[in-house]
Formats: C-alpha cells, structure tokens, sequence
C-alpha cells in the first residue's frame, strides 16, 4: 500500500473512532441530571439559586449609564427579556470584525469599550459575571442554537481538534471523560457529559458564581495540561465546539453545581 | 446594601406552619486564608441573622467562619397573623442589611 492510501486510510480509521465515541441525541444529559434532589431544588428555586444574586447585579448594571459616552445597556438594547432572548443560546457567535467567534463575555466587553468608551471589566470579576448572568437568564429553557455558519466551521474544528487531542501530564484527552466515561465516577464525583448548558453557575465548591472559562481551566488543571490566560481565543474555540456539541440542549443559565 | 431574596408565601391559613427561606449575598471570608502576596485576609463574615414576625423574634441564628458564602436559611413557622416579617443580617465591619415581607393571614 503507498503512503497517500495508507494515510487515508487511517484517517477513516480516526474518523470512525472520533463518529462512534460521540454521545447520540437521545442521551445526552446536562449536568443538572447527575445532581441531587437538593441541588436541584436549589437551581429550580429563582429565591434560593444563589445565580440569582448576580441576575439581580446584572440588572442593575444593565440599567447603568457608564462610561465617556454616559450610556447604558438599555439605552441601546432596551428590555433584556425582549432584546437579549435568545443571545446566550447563540454564543460564542461570529465577529466579521474580528474575524473570529467571541463570547458572551467578549462581547460584553466589546459593547463596553466601543460604544460606552468605558474600561473592559476584568475576566471573573462580579461585573462581567454578573452581566453575563442577566443576559443569559433571558435564555432560560430555550435550546442551544449554535448557528450553521461556515464562518465558525474552522474554529468548531479547532475546539474539536482540542476536545479530542490527548494533552497534559496525565496524557487525557476531553472525550476521554465526557465522551466515553460519562455517567462513572471520578473519585466520588459523577462525570457529566460538559455540556455548557448553565454558564455562568454557581459551584458549591467555588461558593461564587464562574464563567465556563474558569470551569474549563479546572478540568485543565486536573489534567496537568497547559493554561491559557483567560480570554484565550483557545477557550472561545473550545466553549463553542462544545456549545455545537451540546446543540438542542436547553439552557439553565444561572444553574447550581456542587 | 448587599443582594438578598426572600421566599415568604403571601398568603396563608392562620396557624399554618409555612416556610420561609432568605439568602444573602456576602462573601463570608473566612480570616484564615492568606493573599498571594502572604498576608492573611481578614475577617470579614456575617455573624448574627435575625428574623422577626410582627416584632416577634421567630428565629435567630449565629454565624461563624465555616459558614459558606452567600449563606441561605431555611426555617418553619406558625402564621399567626397578617403582617410584616422583617429579616435582618449584622455582621464584621458594620454590616448590616434588613428585608421585609408582607404576609396575609386569613
């Protein structure tokens, strides 16, 4: 066999492998399924999800007038639940002047710096979360609708390339886990299928609401494997690979994890 | 002042026991841990969480720094009577934050 066959070869082989290991529609599960009954009381209850507390913040600054160009949010956009409804479940989505996907984060940011003239709020701060939070609440219960875009297509590719790739110390790859171990334990922790169908949430562990990026890092960090700052355009690429891979799941945003 | 919500019913039967649920937003820290530079963060925690109903304290309770962040309450009671049930967290630092609900009682 020559090389250029031998290589298509495997490539088919991979391709098989990759197809075969994907979670099919029908069983797909959120992370709220592997909790228990208390957690997802508090989730489901808008006076003790504690996600609130930022929904409410985020209100608040959505209403704000900050910055040089003294606007607020809702100068622009005006009602959330009518403007933003829907805009989490389409994010990380594609910036024709970037040319590249941003995230809800990003964009926040982008708003700010462009049209308010005020200061980028840091990632992880409350602000942005807080932000972020309220106009992802406005999403809740609908299903993930990452658009198809050839745009996006190398960048889904990239974060695939990233879900798959085996990486760190331990030598693990994402899929590993959320593809073909989902549903077994980790120590004592269930793993779930990371599907980001709540971000931000608010994690018992954190005691404090956190964007995926910061859940992405945790699992990197349990990997051994190397971090990007926060903003990378690696975790963009990866949050949106996994927003299409979670495509049809309803969002919860702000949900509770322990 | 700091976020809080609130679960009182709006209404309820006289002498039905009801649920009440209040949680804050408060980061609880905790004064044992130390900042990236070495130095220990100081306390800064809620230490006493009191609710009254009709000027009637129904429940209290102390607070130390095991108690997570953004701490939540849970508690039950009898419906007495139609009127308000104040809750009111004071803690380090001179914080202090108070809520009300309206409650009718038939």
């Amino acid at each position: 066999m020559n090389r250029a066959a031998l290589t298509t070869c495997a490539a088919a082989l991979l391709t098989n492998i990759a197809a075969a290991a994907e979670i099919p529609l029908s069983e797909r599960k959120s992370g709220y399924e592997f909790m228990g009954r208390d957690i997802r009381a508090m989730q489901d209850d808008v006076t003790t999800n504690p996600g609130m507390l930022w929904v409410l913040d985020g209100e608040a600054l959505w209403k704000r007038r900050e910055g040089a160009a003294e606007k607020s949010c809702a100068d622009c956009h005006g009602e959330a639940s009518l403007s933003m409804r829907g805009a989490a479940a389409r994010y990380p989505a594609f910036d024709p002047r970037r040319g590249r996907p941003v995230d809800l984060e990003s964009r926040i940011n982008i708003c700010r710096a462009e049209q308010q003239k005020a200061t980028p709020f840091p990632f992880e701060s409350k602000q942005l979360l807080a932000v972020t939070a309220y106009i992802g609440r406005q999403s809740r219960g609908m299903a993930i609708n990452i658009p198809d875009d050839d745009r996006l297509k190398p960048f889904l590719q990239l974060g695939r390339e990233m879900f798959t790739q085996r990486q760190g110390q331990l030598n693990l790859s994402c899929s590993q886990c959320h593809d073909d171990n989902w549903g077994q334990k980790l120590a004592s922790a269930p793993i779930p299928q990371g599907h980001p169908t709540g971000y931000p949430l608010y994690r018992l562990e954190w005691q404090t609401l956190g964007s995926l990026q910061r859940r992405l890092r945790n699992c990197f960090v349990g990997m051994r494997t190397k971090l990007y700052p926060f903003g990378a355009p690696e975790y963009v690429d990866l949050g949106l690979y996994l927003m299409g891979r979670a495509r049809g799941m309803k969002l919860e945003i702000p949900a509770v994890r322990p | 002042m700091a976020r809080t919500l609130i679960n009182v019913p709006a209404k309820a039967r006289r002498g039905e026991i009801i649920e009440i649920k209040a949680l804050i937003q408060h980061e609880m820290e905790t004064g044992f841990r130390v900042s990236t530079t070495g130095n220990v963060i100081p306390r800064d925690i809620i230490t006493d969480f009191v609710c009254k109903y009709n000027g009637e304290e129904i429940f209290r309770a102390e607070l130390f720094p095991a108690i997570s962040a953004n701490p939540f309450f849970s508690f039950f009671t009898t419906a007495t009577g139609s009127g308000t049930i104040i809750f009111e967290w004071s803690g380090d630092n001179g914080f202090f934050a108070s809520v009300a609900a309206e409650i009718a009682v038939e």
